[in-house]
């Protein structure tokens, strides 16, 4: 099955929106789990084009790496 | 003058070693005198405001730094940590004080014009202090301001043709030693190789899909000058199938004294007479040398390639002909739940153009991490818990006697259903046949 972009960006921000009341970050592994039929990879490019977008960002802490969505959560002075 | 008191720092500088706080100190001198008219980009005291928080720390005993944020480029999820002092009213010129990572050459070969555009760079848009290398083998740029960070990139990338390094959960900057390029030990074309996955890899270096970080490193040789297997999750490094070359000449020549061994690496003492019983033969790991009438013997099916005769007596002995490299998995070093070496995977793998076999184990091997990896999980701990012989599986690998460090190490092997004659079903009285109640 391939993936249709705009219906998985679409489910990717539902869930993120949904789960912003207690996280804002999430882990690579949270979006395979919407997906459970679909290459990781392929979760990936769409992850991309929503970063590309602006929609998601990447947070790091240096050695880990989440995803977030743009202006959630809360961020060191300046940072944004 | 110094801005901030730091006497704990000056005590470092007492010692015989080079002290990097003295190098902190020359940086504050020379931002303080711009003899060059730097236009500063970031506050040009911040190695002084570097110096009173370290100081801070040293009195206080914890750090006064925080790290982690979005900062970054656009469209990259690594290359960038964040970092910020959680004094900055006191320390202003570190209240951001990010880390960059830059992509560093294979074998670490420069140019002295890219090594004057990196602290050109660094001068104008950073601290002016670097690291050269981090741990993984980057070239890292300590200390500017979030406002800098397209700017820095920009610069690299169309300028410096260079690239950003892996951070966070990314690949990270691969790395190898230099290879054939000066080491005739060199089984492989170390930096080919390196270069190679660089560039092959770019997306999972710049984009994390990874469940945690993911290291390679090439070694031309065992002797691990980038200890690929101590410090890489997947560990490439050169070997021979065949036999090590002797040169019974001379061999004779050590023997008798003409030639050095070691290469007169440690000629700075009297070790006395070379004694090539004493410091090869009886060395061998696998006792698989002998020195009989003049002549060495290596028993070369037993020889574990610990480079040790090789080392002692490199106009003598010379690698095998036959060569490639072998791949081993799950090395790390973390500061938590301790280090683990690389388990052997691929005895011997070919290793040249387009490395289409290695990749090919690459990509398995990350189908399956990327599947089944926890959360900041590495490599190495997914096998422990998942079992070497899954590893084997999905790597299309068959199980070798190598692959067992010592007899009984692991008894656990379980068998499939489809790798057993018969099956689980089995014809009772038939077997009643041949076998008593």
């Amino acid at each position: 099955m391939v993936l249709d972009t705009n219906e998985a960006k679409k489910k990717i921000v539902e869930f993120c929106e949904s789960k912003s009341k207690t996280k804002t970050k999430f882990y690579f592994n949270d979006f395979t789990d919407l997906f459970p039929d679909e290459k990781a990879r392929d979760v990936k490019k769409i992850l991309t084009v929503l970063v590309n977008e602006g929609v998601l960002v990447f947070w790091s802490s240096g050695s880990t790496t989440m995803y977030g969505m743009a202006g959630a959560g809360k961020h060191a002075e300046g940072e944004d | 003058m110094a801005k901030h008191k730091t006497p704990l720092l000056d005590q470092l500088e007492s010692g015989p070693w080079p002290s990097f706080v003295s190098d902190i100190k020359q940086e504050c001198a020379s931002r303080a005198k711009n003899a060059k008219g730097v236009d500063y980009q970031v506050p040009a005291d911040c190695p002084d405001d570097l110096l009173g928080v370290l100081e801070m720390s040293y009195v206080d005993g914890e750090t006064h730094w925080k790290h982690g944020g979005i900062v970054g480029v656009f469209g990259y999820g690594g290359g960038v940590i964040g970092r910020y002092c959680d004094q900055p009213e006191m320390f202003p010129g570190v209240a951001h004080f990010h880390t960059v990572r830059v992509n560093q050459p294979s074998g670490l070969y420069y140019t002295t014009e890219f090594l004057r555009q990196i602290c050109d760079l660094w001068e104008l848009r950073g601290s002016g202090l670097t690291n050269m290398h981090g741990s993984t083998g980057d070239i890292v740029l300590l200390g500017t301001t979030t406002p800098q960070l397209e700017e820095i990139f920009f610069d690299l990338t169309h300028k410096m043709n260079t690239d950003l390094g892996g951070s966070g959960s990314n690949l990270r900057t691969p790395s190898c030693c230099l290879g054939q390029s000066r080491c005739e030990f060199a089984c492989i074309d170390t930096q080919q190789l390196c270069h190679d996955l660089t560039n092959t890899y770019q997306d999972e270096l710049h984009r994390p899909a990874f469940p945690y970080k993911f290291k390679f490193k090439v070694d031309g040789c065992p002797n691990g000058c980038v200890a690929a297997i101590a410090r890489s999750d997947f560990s490439i490094i050169g070997t021979w199938r065949d036999e090590i070359r002797i040169d019974q000449k001379a061999v004779a020549a050590y023997v008798g004294g003409e030639i050095k061994p070691n290469a007169g690496a440690h000629a700075g003492r009297d070790w006395g007479k070379f004694d090539i019983q004493k410091e090869v033969v009886d060395r061998c790991p696998t006792g698989c040398m002998k020195f009989e009438g003049g002549k060495l013997e290596i028993n070369n099916k037993e020889c574990v390639r610990c480079m040790h005769c090789i080392n002692a007596m490199p106009r003598a002995l010379r690698i095998g002909n036959d060569r490639g490299a072998s791949i081993l998995c799950g090395a790390k070093a973390p500061i938590l739940d301790g280090p683990q070496m690389s388990s052997l995977l691929v005895p011997f793998i070919k290793a040249e153009e387009p490395y289409d076999e290695i990749k090919e184990i690459v990509e398995n091997l990350w189908d399956w991490w990327m599947e089944e990896g926890k959360n900041r999980e590495r490599l190495g701990e997914t096998m422990k818990r998942l079992s070497f012989q899954k590893l084997l599986e999905v790597t299309n690998q068959k199980a070798d006697a190598r692959h067992v460090r010592e007899p009984r190490h692991n008894p656990y092997i379980f068998w499939k259903e489809e790798e057993v004659k018969g099956g689980w079903q089995r014809d009772i009285a038939d077997y009643r046949k041949k076998h008593q109640k």
